[in-house]
């Protein structure tokens, strides 16, 4: 255990949204047991009252999980001088083998309470309570995950020793290595960026007719996460290199740094937002119908989605063009 | 879109004047909220600087630096060993130092006595001649001209005159320093010649500093061979670890300030409780009193945070975080007084207002949501 | 036209000391006429009012709206249809403390989005309406009974709504206050308003204007007159 200022923040922040979490679940149950919109009953006053609670700890709890992403991301970072062999993020999250499980979940959590807020919102448009039985059973899978992130983080820091001989992006993106990181990094970098282009393209494409269409909207969801995967490989492959001046430096975290004017910024925003409201398009495709306010609430997010994408390969696009480096 | 910014805009304007209606209840949270941000960001700035200094301190040291051992414990190094050092490829430079601790009952305080580094001709001192650290210029009231006699443990005098004083800027390490000259230390310490406190080694490929500390380690197995980043990261984890525990006692004061504003959110008074079943009566959902409510939040965390960090910062930079020396400090009994250089970054703002603003946020959210839901039909009861 | 069909209010559901405040009540509160509700304390005409005017949801049976059942809504539509549809003046005026007359006027359409330079134009138009441009910038605390209820009134109307629900005007009035009172009750009905009013003040319910007098007692109507 390292005893990190911002760990402890990280760990005081997961417990916070687990215990928020399990407290929602609770209500969860309740909710499903007695709902019954048709009631004025006290019982269904109240359940209907504390609806609204539940969405603004959730609202708060997916600010929380944001935040201790980007404090997790920038904490590993600042980490790297006490292990051997660390020189940025990656060389603290691979001093455990619980780091990476550790930000792929926290990345999960982030999504999952994104898309359960967008259900939300839309069905705090509705006029009969129409997502509510959903949105609940949403919630009893979202905390799960959340006491899941909040574990995995916990056993990660709890690993973490001083003087731990770790590797860092050099090696883990390595392009001789046999692993994941070194496929990725050995991709042919025009091949990923074409095939990034290509999955941005064709969610814009989905995102167009998303607010009319389900079929559309299901589709921009999954081509966003197909695209998330892509601009990783991305990055990895091409983006950092171009960004680095460097053939052989792959790492996705360096470019959040300032030696390189946060620039990763730029990338990751947008893609997070388009992700999340890309993946919300499809959710509520699948749970919502085709009544006005489903209509209007898949507009705005696919607006989102295809406006994120776009801004995210501007910012790519510009990083590659401008960068002094040929690949 | 535009209906509803100026909702929200709206919003935030009732919550201004909510909070300038009832200026003696708010200001009393925002100074006790304000206290916690500064507590709190004291111990993250004082130890950030710390570490920040030490590790730019290390970064001038050599990268090797060998002790010779005997039993387990230090011991002098001679010059034989020297000489076998100098024969290791790759070390560009071998130079065996001589420093020592000397009590001084009369300063009350523990001195590092050294001959400096041959290297360093700025810091050449000739026979007679003392540079004193900023912690000790202080305690004996030394200026350059002035005289500084020392009494070693056996009963030696050592009269030197100060030549300089070390600048305030590395007063971290230095403040305790006095330097003096070979022979005056040899004679003061009554050390034969030939024998030497370690040995620095300054080695020509940074890459190699591994490797080459594993080849002297054979050629002189009686040695202790302490790399650069060996002693940054125990110095790194040190003043860490030292930070955190103090943060972790500071989580109890945390945990008081969160009851203290779920409290303070819940015991509205009959005014206010009284005030929002007539917003709500007139109109405004639930929504629109949590969103206020907590707007009203919002703005009191950024006060009470800007505060806090403003006097954190004042007390860590300007003050030298005066009230904590003996607690995150603790080791010399010459604290250094010198100006930490003031730097202050995202990742510790961001940490501070998580470790801050999230536990005060939270604690009022459920108290809001309850005063929020108030039956808009009460007013008429 | 509001239509209420069998509509029942139970307090302390399921519980020894349960208060069925309304008990099955049909009415039906024609649009452009002044109504009062009249009846003894406790006689369930201020929780049947709290529920025509939907801050309160019965807990059974069915209101309407012009057409539209309200009485299941979420509370956010609810609120929606409320602030659209009614304004309120309250048995004590229940204005904020602390905001100028103004202020106060202005806070119903809040929710609304409303731009603020348009909303206090309006509120200033309202103001004037009742004579109290004067008394715009004035603390609400420092009002007299009579100025307290007509930015009440102005309060009530600033969302230009259908109906205007006034809970026991003339309980905190003296005399000749409420010959004022009337006139602008006579006032808002010729501008179309439905007029709901509570009161077992006979200055009320004897006046002229009133087109319907629904008298109630233990929770359900006894008699509609008019």
């Amino acid at each position: 255990m390292i005893f990190h200022p911002p760990i402890l923040a990280l760990i005081g922040a997961s417990l916070l949204s687990a215990v928020v979490l399990a407290g929602a679940a609770l209500f969860a149950v309740r909710l499903l047991r007695h709902w019954d919109p048709a009631s004025g009953a006290e019982r269904q006053i109240g359940l209907e009252r504390t609806t609204t609670l539940v969405s603004t700890v959730v609202a708060f709890v997916l600010v929380l999980e944001a935040a201790s992403l980007v404090l997790f991301a920038f904490n590993a970072d600042r980490m790297a001088p006490l292990f051997v062999g660390a020189m940025c993020a990656v060389g603290s999250l691979q001093a455990s083998p619980w780091g990476f499980p550790a930000l792929w979940a926290k990345i999960a959590v982030f999504f999952a309470a994104f898309v359960w807020l967008a259900v939300d919102r839309l069905d705090g448009r509705t006029r009969d309570y129409a997502l509510t039985r959903t949105k609940y059973v949403g919630l009893l899978a979202l905390a799960p995950l959340v006491f899941a992130e909040g574990g995995i983080e916990l056993a990660y820091f709890l690993d973490l020793k001083a003087d731990t001989i770790t590797s860092c992006c050099g090696k883990l993106f390595g392009e001789s290595r046999p692993n994941f990181g070194g496929d990725l990094a050995s991709l042919d970098p025009k091949l990923a960026l074409g095939l990034l282009a290509a999955g941005v393209a064709a969610a814009v494409v989905a995102g167009l007719p998303a607010a009319g269409s389900r079929i559309a909207a299901v589709a921009l969801g999954v081509l966003s996460l197909a695209v998330f995967g892509l601009a990783l490989a991305a990055i990895v492959a091409a983006i950092g290199p171009y960004v680095y001046e460097m053939p052989h430096h792959h790492c996705p975290f360096c470019i959040l740094k300032r030696e390189y004017g946060h620039v990763g910024f730029a990338l990751y925003l947008p893609l997070f937002l388009a992700t999340g409201a890309g993946l919300s398009a499809g959710t509520l495709a699948l749970v919502a119908g085709n009544r006005a306010e489903m209509v209007a609430a898949r507009r705005g997010l696919s607006r989102i989605a295809i406006a994120g994408h776009l801004v995210f390969a501007l910012a790519a696009a510009t990083l590659v063009a401008t960068s002094g480096l040929k690949l | 879109m535009r209906a509803a910014f100026e909702r929200r805009r709206h919003l935030l304007d009732f919550a201004v004047r909510s909070l300038a209606r009832r200026p003696t209840r708010n200001l009393g949270l925002i100074l006790v909220y304000g206290l916690v941000v500064f507590l709190v960001g004291s111990v993250m700035l004082w130890g950030s600087a710390v570490r920040r200094e030490a590790s730019a301190i290390l970064a001038g040291g050599p990268e090797i630096t060998a002790q010779a051992m005997v039993m387990g414990r230090h011991d002098l190094t001679v010059d034989a060993d020297v000489a076998l050092l100098k024969g290791l490829r790759g070390v560009r430079r071998v130079e065996p130092r001589l420093w020592g601790y000397l009590w001084d009952s009369a300063g009350a305080a523990n001195y590092t006595l050294m001959v400096p580094s041959t290297a360093a001709t700025d810091l050449a001192v000739a026979k007679g001649e003392a540079i004193v650290g900023e912690g000790v210029a202080r305690a004996r009231r030394l200026a350059p001209g002035k005289m500084l006699f020392l009494v070693s443990p056996s009963g030696r005098f050592l009269k030197t005159r100060v030549k300089a004083v070390l600048p305030a800027e590395s007063a971290l390490v230095s403040a305790d320093l006095v330097l003096v000259e070979e022979s005056d230390f040899r004679a003061f310490f009554e050390l034969p010649d030939g024998v030497w406190t370690d040995v620095a080694l300054t080695v020509a490929n940074p890459s190699e500093v591994g490797t080459i500390s594993g080849k002297a380690a054979l050629k002189l197995p009686h040695h202790r061979f302490v790399t650069r980043a060996d002693m940054s990261r125990s110095a790194e984890a040190l003043f860490s670890w030292r930070e955190g525990l103090t943060l972790a006692l500071l989580a109890g004061a945390l945990v008081a300030f969160a009851i203290l504003a779920f409290d303070r959110a819940s015991g509205l008074s009959a005014e206010e409780r009284r005030e929002i079943g007539i917003l709500k009566a007139i109109g405004w959902e639930t929504g629109d009193v949590i969103a206020s409510k907590l707007f009203e939040g919002a703005l009191i965390s950024l006060t009470a945070f800007l505060l806090g960090v403003l006097a954190a910062w004042v007390h860590v930079f300007l003050f030298s975080a005066g009230l904590f020396e003996p607690v995150l400090k603790g080791w010399a009994t010459l604290y250094p007084r010198f100006p930490l250089s003031p730097r202050i970054d995202a990742l510790e703002i961001a940490t501070l207002g998580m470790l801050t603003v999230v536990p005060f946020m939270a604690a009022i959210l459920v108290p809001v949501w309850r005063t929020a839901s108030a039956d808009p039909d009460a007013v008429m009861r | 036209m509001i239509t209420l069909e069998a509509v029942t209010k139970t307090f302390a559901q399921g519980r020894h000391d349960r208060v069925d405040a309304v008990r099955s009540v049909d009415l039906d509160v024609a649009d452009g006429r002044v109504t009062v509700l009249r009846g003894p304390s406790g006689s369930g005409k201020t929780t049947l009012l709290t529920l025509i005017g939907c801050l309160a949801r019965p807990t059974s049976g069915r209101i309407r709206i012009d057409g539209e059942t309200v009485s299941g809504l979420p509370e956010r539509f609810l609120t929606e249809t409320r602030r659209r549809t009614f304004g309120f003046v309250f048995q004590k005026f229940n204005l904020i403390r602390g905001l100028s007359a103004l202020d106060n006027v202005v806070l119903p359409a809040f929710p609304l989005g409303v731009p603020s330079r348009t909303l206090s134009d309006r509120a200033m138009r309202l103001l004037d309406r009742f004579g109290l441009a004067d008394r715009a910038g004035l603390p609400a605390e420092h009002l007299s009974g009579g100025e307290a209820q007509r930015v009440a009134i102005a309060r009530a109307l600033i969302n230009d709504p259908a109906v205007i629900i006034a809970d026991e005007p003339t309980a905190s009035l003296d005399g000749d206050r409420v010959a004022q009172f009337l006139a602008i009750a006579e006032d808002l009905k010729r501008s179309g308003k439905t007029v709901l009013i509570t009161s077992h003040d006979p200055r009320i319910t004897e006046a002229s204007l009133v087109d319907a007098l629904v008298t109630m007692a233990d929770g359900r109507i006894v008699e509609v007159a008019g």
